[in-house]
């Protein structure tokens, strides 16, 4: 929470500002009493009616100063509060478009999600509170002890006692509540753990006849939880009244103490009853905090999990010193390349060395964890290379600038992955310049123009929720589209025709074979159908190539391609 | 998403204000809980309150002696400004006169007073535990009984319902409820007893002055009204870029890689520059005018606190009333100032709990599966013979997908369905296992009608392997011997081997008692496939139910799984939907479907000599490659 405190840098001025309207209102809100004390003390004792007249309207205006400061507070203080968190929102959605794939697995993207929303906003709600009631509390506490020192300093020395007493009170309550808060959410995660899992397995929990073993495990966690929150409300129950003994204690002792002083003449009787109302000033604004203090330790985990984030450094940066444009056509080549994931004890491609030209295709076939995704997404520089080199048009991608890079690639990744807006929007998405000519040629090469144009409003038919009205080979299909209309000279379709029908895929790849005759083609497969007329296979297995050549040469000698064949093709089909 | 990102938005219990408060001065009160907030609201709001009150029954007791409890302290409350007044107004006179004070007058009070305090905290502190117990308490028997409801609906009610509305219902609306017994009720309560108390109390000392101060009381209650209602209009359009923005967020960061293939970062960052921008416009306005509250309640609690200066100044100066009277009166305005500065965010907090107990009762009030019989016992001598006899299903009376349907499968054969996506392949599962009620024939499963065995007895003859593959957090070992969890050591191996999950599994760093994280993402989902064979193996069921068990894994690691898969086939009658048709040629029976209904029936032979729908798949899937 204090790193990112720190972010309030800019706002310092405004906060010394709100924290000056706020003591004023404090003394505004003290000083009210001290007027009831002069009325008190110099109207009703001596009768004088025109006196308590005139402290009314000076009251009056006092108070009226009051909430013109508490208002004006108010403004800066939401002002600050949620600018505060609009800059901190951007600070992390700046530095997660900088984050590689590799930053992305390590967080996870559903985590990273909610660090840039949930966490935002916790951290949000717990700066509003302190930047308005926490931070009215210990002026209010100062104020009014300032206020009871200036008024008798004797009868002050209540407070010496009263305070450390609250004080130990809030001190206690809240050792005691954060470690319960903080096992309540785990065991509230539990439960949540329990029923999500029998609600996704909900058909094997009843075949496998467990319906009363999940139901015990549920009461098991909720009854954990019951416990926990029983404690907690227990803990809860107690400061109230404690607090609030302390208080009427403490006024009590006033009266007592005051009316000693009183009648020994050491003390005006007004001041007694300005005493009271301190008391009441003091200690309420100190209980308020006591209950602020609840929200801390979940703003806490929250803001810990945003530095996380901030802490990151991308692992993938642009080179410092850019080499000087290259010349070519698209020329693709792996030079003994490695890569491991992050964390992972295994290589997940080891020593891939080819060269593909433009006009060649170049299938990738593999069982699934193989590594032909995560080969094809070392070229756009997803992850960077950990041994070897990946060269286009024979200069290093890593001395490329991300942004002359990937405009060379079009890439269509095995997850249809569409945005919201319109459909020519989604399609023109690498390539602002596109014009409705380029967009049209792109869908049709991609067999996707029919569709679109049965759609409501053609190509500005906006996409609910990134296309969830459209089907899965639909989505694919404006995919396809999408890369085609960056005009890129390699193509990389990483399993992108999955989810079409046969006719489909057939009619897309003699289209495809036709329209990207000069580009350098990477396709990766499942099916043996969709790799067979390809320039050159690769066969991974285990991150490395078990075989590379043609169809026909690696049926001959290559057994992991023979296997991956008659898997899918009966014998008498093959030849 | 995994735990740590479904953090419960449980506002922190807010303590209870009220009670025996000592003296009073100027202040504002109450919570910052943001007033205007959108509130749901019930449909049929009595009927909902009458049965969530039902839920209460069991702690009538300790609920009617917690409310005489508040009555009690309350009226002490209203008492204690009062008795206080006495003695600063005996110091008052002594002081004037010139007197001593009366020290044994003054102690009696005082002495009075304490005990008065001392109850009062005793009594909150009874009372808020007695509610705070009786909230859990409550809450924990509602989740319980959500629970076992959820065990006792059909499957149709899940197929209908996403799992986060579930869930939300069982954690979110349940503690919405808790929060609001637990709070909202003392507060409900003791503010209107507070406030009649105060009211009771200041008319007895002066109704002219009750009159005065008094008015602040529909001023402060049309303020709070006023800004909740101003406040709207902002808090909708804050949801809204919220919305927006969270959307944003999720759609760039889900979908990051397209992000950088296409160069879109800068474009993305600006996109959302500009919602965060329009978010922090209506966010802070919001804010701003919501936290209006505060400082203007302060204000009229200011006015009248001027006003019982003044007023009552005068007074005592006429000697109307005495000096201590003021000083009560100044706490007395206080004691319902504040009540009306919470009662908006009291009754939002109790509205939308009603209406959280609204879905929690449309749930509990779900038809439920047909209750088990008695259940004759199923037949010993497992044969694994299934005869389908004239079965009519439909999910709706509207669609009939069966009219009359009669299989008769013979023990250890097997049955392939087969079909295009979304052909209804799964409804047959659905009606072996019952998991859907067939609405006409009858299903007889070694010569027993299903619907005379208990549903569990019936599903435990099943052995069952679905697409998606369930596993939960917990050890290797906790999932394969998850329906037999008395199995030993020696057993799951064995299973594990028999499904060639064995070898992967001694490889993980763990081995069997790795543990499983939430979404199971340390291993593959071939890996996956094989432990919820191995599962299906150690269950060791006379008949199997295969659902795509290995759609989602490469053709080559199927050919592998298949040799598990036959083994675990061997003599056990085995029903199997499949996709890919190649590994089902050998079935003894192949049921084809479309579009919910059967379609044709036959062996492989049979099927392919007559060139129905059945030929058509079959050549699309082998034959595609050689026109492209």
């Amino acid at each position: 929470m204090l790193k990112l405190i720190r972010l309030l840098k800019p706002y310092t001025g405004t906060i010394i500002f709100i924290a000056i309207l706020f003591l004023t209102q404090a003394m505004v809100d003290l000083s009210l009493p001290t007027f009831m004390a002069e009325i008190v003390d110099n109207g009703i004792v001596k009768g004088n009616l025109p006196y308590i007249y005139k402290t009314g309207l000076i009251m009056i205006s006092i108070a009226m100063l009051g909430v013109l400061c508490a208002l004006t507070a108010g403004y800066f203080s939401s002002r600050t509060s949620l600018g505060f968190s609009k800059t901190l929102r951007a600070m992390i959605f700046t530095k997660a478009q900088d984050f590689s794939l590799n930053e992305y697995d390590t967080i996870g993207s559903a985590s990273l999600i909610t660090r840039a929303t949930n966490d935002v906003a916790q951290v949000q709600q717990a700066l509003i509170i302190m930047l308005s009631m926490m931070m009215r509390a210990p002026l209010m506490c100062i104020g009014g002890i300032i206020m009871a020192v200036s008024r008798d300093r004797h009868l002050s020395l209540v407070f010496t006692v009263a305070v450390p007493v609250l004080g130990l009170i809030i001190y206690l309550v809240q050792k005691n509540a954060i470690p319960l808060f903080i096992s309540m959410q785990k065991k509230l995660d539990r439960l949540n753990l329990v029923i999500r899992e029998k609600l996704t397995g909900v058909r094997e929990v009843r075949a496998f006849d467990m319906i009363a073993h999940e139901e015990k495990k549920f009461d098991e966690a909720n009854a954990s939880l019951t416990e926990t929150a029983l404690s907690l409300a227990n803990l809860m129950a107690f400061i109230m009244p404690a607090m609030m003994a302390a208080m009427n204690f403490t006024m009590l002792a006033i009266v007592w103490f005051g009316g000693l002083r009183l009648a020994a003449g050491k003390m005006h009787f007004g001041d007694i009853m300005a005493f009271i109302q301190y008391v009441n000033l003091i200690l309420f604004s100190l209980m308020m905090v006591s209950m602020l203090f609840i929200l801390i330790p979940r703003a806490e985990v929250s803001a810990g999990r945003i530095n996380e984030v901030l802490d990151i450094q991308p692992s993938i940066l642009d080179p410092k010193n850019p080499a000087k444009r290259r010349t070519g056509k698209g020329k693709l080549e792996f030079k003994n390349v490695s890569f491991t994931y992050k964390g992972a004890k295994q290589k997940a491609i080891s020593g891939i060395s080819f060269s593909a030209g433009p006009g060649e295709v170049t299938a990738i076939i593999g069982g699934t964890g193989s590594g032909k995704s995560t080969l094809v997404n070392l070229i756009p520089r997803f992850y960077d290379v950990e041994e070897g080199s990946i060269e286009v048009d024979s200069m290093d991608v890593r001395d490329y600038p991300q942004a002359e890079l990937r405009p060379l690639i079009g890439y269509v990744a095995q997850k249809a992955m569409l945005f919201t807006g319109t459909v020519a929007d989604n399609i023109r998405l690498g390539n602002e310049s596109a014009g409705m000519e380029d967009i049209i040629k792109a869908a049709k090469t991609a067999q996707a123009h029919d569709f679109i144009q049965a759609m409501p409003a053609g190509y500005d038919s906006i996409l609910a929720q990134a296309g969830r009205n459209l089907s899965g080979g639909q989505k694919q299909r404006l995919c396809i589209a999408r890369a085609l209309a960056v005009r890129p000279e390699i193509y990389i379709f990483d399993d992108s025709f999955s989810a079409l029908d046969f006719k489909t895929d057939s009619m897309l790849r003699a289209e495809l074979k036709k329209e990207l005759k000069d580009s350098t083609v990477i396709i990766v497969a499942q099916r043996v159908t969709t790799v067979m007329d390809a320039d050159r296979i690769i066969v991974l297995e285990d991150g490395r190539a078990a075989g590379m050549g043609t169809h026909k040469e690696l049926f001959a000698t290559c057994k992991v391609y023979r296997e991956i064949v008659l898997s899918q093709v009966s014998p008498e089909e093959v030849s | 998403m995994s735990s740590e990102e479904r953090q419960q938005n449980t506002p922190p219990p807010n303590m209870r204000m009220g009670g025996a408060f000592g003296g009073g001065g100027p202040r504002g009160g109450g919570h910052m809980r943001a007033i205007g907030r959108p509130v749901e609201k019930a449909k049929n709001f009595k009927g909902t309150v009458k049965r969530l009150v039902s839920f209460l029954k069991p702690y009538s007791m300790p609920l009617a002696v917690t409310t005489v409890l508040i009555i009690i302290s309350s009226v002490f409350s209203a008492a204690s400004p009062k008795i206080l007044g006495l003695a600063i107004t005996s110091m008052f006179k002594s002081f004037t006169a010139g007197s001593r004070p009366d020290y044994v007058y003054v102690v009696k009070i005082l002495g009075g007073l304490s005990i008065l305090y001392i109850l009062s905290a005793l009594i909150t502190f009874f009372t808020q535990r007695t509610l705070a117990r009786t909230a859990q308490k409550t809450a924990y028997t509602m989740r319980r009984q959500l629970d076992e409801k959820l065990s006792k609906l059909p499957l149709k009610y899940f197929d209908t319902k996403t799992h986060g509305e579930i869930m939300s219902r069982v954690t979110n609306d349940v503690d919405n409820i808790n929060n609001a017994m637990q709070q909202g009720m003392s507060q409900l309560i003791s503010s209107l007893i507070g406030i009649i108390g105060a009211i009771v109390m200041m008319l007895i000392i002066s109704p002219l002055l009750t009159l005065i101060t008094i008015i602040t009381l529909p001023l402060s209650f049309g303020v709070t009204m006023f800004i909740a209602k101003k406040s709207q209009k902002f808090f909708a359009a804050q949801q809204k870029s919220l919305g927006e923005l969270n959307g944003h967020i999720e759609e760039m960061f889900s979908g990051h890689r397209i992000v950088k293939a296409f160069g879109y970062e800068k474009k993305s960052v600006e996109r959302f520059g500009e919602i965060n921008t329009r978010l922090f416009d209506s966010g802070w306005k919001s804010q701003f005018i919501s936290g209006f509250i505060f400082p203007v309640m302060n204000f009229i609690n200011n006015l009248g606190y001027v006003a019982v200066c003044v007023a009552g100044g005068i007074f005592v100066v006429k000697k109307t009333i005495e000096i201590g009277d003021v000083q009560a009166f100044i706490q007395y305005i206080r004691m319902f100032t504040q009540p009306v500065a919470q009662s908006a965010s009291v009754i939002n907090m109790l509205q939308s709990a009603v209406a959280s107990a609204e879905r929690i009762f449309e749930v509990l009030d779900e038809p439920e599966e047909k209750a088990d019989g008695d259940g004759v016992e199923p037949n010993r001598e497992n044969e694994g013979s299934v005869v389908f006899e004239n079965v009519k299903f439909g999910y709706t009376p509207e669609k009939i997908l069966f009219e009359s349907l009669s299989l008769d499968v013979k023990p250890g054969h097997t049955i392939a369905i087969v079909g295009p996506t979304g052909a209804g392949k799964t409804t047959l599962v659905n009606l072996l296992m019952r998991f859907y009620e067939i609405s006409g024939g009858k299903i007889i499963v070694d010569g027993v009608d299903t619907r005379m065995l208990k549903r569990g007895a019936l599903r435990r003859m099943f052995g069952m392997v679905l697409q998606d593959t369930w596993l939960f957090s917990g050890t290797i070992r906790d999932n394969i011997s998850y329906a037999r969890p008395e199995a030993t050591d020696g057993e799951i191996f064995r299973a594990a081997r028999a499904a060639r999950a064995d070898h992967f599994i001694n490889a993980l760093p763990g081995g069997y008692s790795t543990v499983l994280n939430e979404d199971a993402s340390n291993i593959s989902q071939g890996e996956k496939q094989l432990i919820t064979i191995a599962r299906a193996v150690l269950a060791d069921p006379s008949m199997l139910i295969l659902d795509e068990a290995t759609s989602s894994v490469d053709t080559r690691t199927e050919v592998q799984i298949q040799h598990a898969m036959k083994e675990l086939m061997k003599d056990r009658t085995s029903f199997v939907i499949a996709h890919r048709l190649s590994t089902i040629k050998d079935a003894e029976m192949i049921l084809v479907m479309n579009e919910g209904a059967i379609v044709e029936k036959g062996t492989h032979e049979g099927l392919i000599k007559a060139g129905g729908f059945y030929s058509q798949l079959y050549k699309a899937q082998f034959s595609a490659g050689e026109t492209a």
